[in-house]
């Protein structure tokens, strides 16, 4: 008899018994301190997913397994839990059987036959599983890089972006996007670049700093470069870098100060003029 | 006083841990705020060059000499297409990746001692020093 068939006319017992051994496996993961009910839940959708495998209905365009993936990345369960249970269900499987077979001689080849059904189940899920999970990896990986180069519109005109942190090729590609598209979103008509927590300034950190700020007088704006420590005055006059007719201003204070003359505006102190 | 510590370098992130291994030894070996960012920056220049023209090789730093005399050596080599004018990549300006061009030069004077070794088709070694005053 297939296997395949005899599962599924045993699904009920196979089912009950599956979750009684997963219930009992569950001090294993005793760091994770998991609801009862949720670990129910999982359960449930963790022997849905096997058997929409077994009807070949598993896979990247199951709906069904890629949710139950997801959950459970999100539960930040360990991989274990999907091993360990599809080895309870291997276990299980073949424990049913061997209530019902009497015969050694097919038994062995019922188990054999059982393997050659699991184990196919066993490499697609792990393969599912570390698909969403590199996919998720990837999109934190965007996320931040989002965060690494933020334009901040801090008045009318005048828009700060303050980078923090290592600049690698991306990130730099990043930081001459999101001026120009500030630039034009925010309307500033002066931009300052604040550096002050980038800790090494090279020949290409300059380099792409210099380029985006001659892409941002192209759109009809000007570039501040503020924030620049002494020590790293320092090494860029030593690497011979020509700052030129790009404007610096050693902090960001004094960089506004700067960027408001330019707006012409400045800041006035009103309790004064008050006389209080 | 020896120490030394090395890097290999195949990513941008490993360009990263280089200077890093730079800072750390600059600090501990009581190099001043200048001198620990001339170094690190050093590191950063010789490193990115090894990623761009060679993909990839190796960064060691280290600290010798003796009392009196002590030292941070960087020692960056490849087995990359090597340098054939050693005079022109050593001119401010002077770029094949549409850079500043201002990397080895640069590195030079950022350290007090500066050594190129380079064959065509076999690789660049350089070293560089800065004496601890
Ligand atoms: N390790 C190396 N192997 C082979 N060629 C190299 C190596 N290092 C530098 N070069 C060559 O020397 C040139 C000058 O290097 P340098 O670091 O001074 O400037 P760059 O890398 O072009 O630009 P920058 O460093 O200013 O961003 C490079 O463009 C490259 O052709
Ligand atoms: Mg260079």
């Amino acid at each position: 008899m297939p296997v395949i068939k005899y599962i599924k006319d045993n699904k009920e017992d196979i089912v009950t018994l599956w979750k009684k051994q997963m219930d009992e496996e569950r001090p294993e993961y005793s760091n994770y301190t998991v609801p009862h009910k949720t670990m129910e839940t999982a359960n449930e959708n963790f022997i849905d997913v096997i058997f929409d495998y077994l009807n070949g209905n598993g896979g990247e365009s199951s709906e069904g397994v890629n949710v139950f993936i997801e959950q459970i990345l999100q539960f930040g369960w360990p991989l274990s839990y999907l091993t360990s249970g599809l080895q309870v269900f291997r276990k299980v499987v073949m424990d049913v059987i061997d209530k019902n077979v009497t015969e050694a001689k097919d038994l062995l080849g019922l188990y054999k036959r059982t393997d050659a059904i699991i184990d196919p189940i066993f490499n697609q899920l792990i393969k599912d599983a570390t698909e969403t999970w590199e996919h998720t990896v990837s999109m934190q990986k965007s996320a931040l890089l989002e965060l690494s180069a933020p334009l901040i519109p801090i008045m009318e005109h005048i828009s700060v972006m303050p980078l923090i942190g290592t600049i690698d090729t991306e990130r730099a590609k990043l930081i001459m996007e999101n001026l120009l598209q500030g630039v034009i979103d925010h309307g500033a008509e002066v931009v300052l670049i604040d550096i002050t927590g980038v800790p090494v300034v090279d020949t290409m950190v300059a380099h792409h700093i210099i380029q985006a700020s001659e892409a941002v007088r192209l759109v009809g704006s000007e570039c501040i470069l503020v924030g620049i420590r002494p020590e790293i005055a320092q090494t860029i006059v030593n690497l011979g870098i020509e700052l030129g007719e790009f404007p610096t201003r050693s902090t960001l204070r004094k960089g506004i100060e700067t960027a408001l003359e330019m707006t012409k505006r400045k800041i006035i102190n009103i309790a004064q003029e008050d006389g209080q | 006083m020896e120490t030394q510590a090395s890097v290999k370098i195949r990513n941008e992130w490993d360009i990263v841990q280089a200077r890093q291994l730079g800072r750390e030894l600059s600090k501990e070996m009581g190099f001043g705020q200048v001198d620990q960012a001339r170094i690190t920056t050093a590191i950063s220049e010789l490193a990115r060059n090894i990623y761009l023209y060679a993909q990839n090789g190796e960064i060691d730093v280290e600290a010798f000499g003796k009392v009196g005399r002590i030292g941070l050596k960087i020692i960056s080599t490849d087995q990359g297409p090597g340098i054939s004018d050693i005079r022109l990549v050593m001119q401010d300006g002077y770029t094949t990746s549409g850079g500043l061009g201002a990397g080895l030069p640069g590195v030079k004077r950022l350290m007090d001692d500066f050594k190129i070794h380079s064959q065509e088709g076999r690789g660049t070694e350089i070293v560089a020093i800065k004496w601890l005053r």
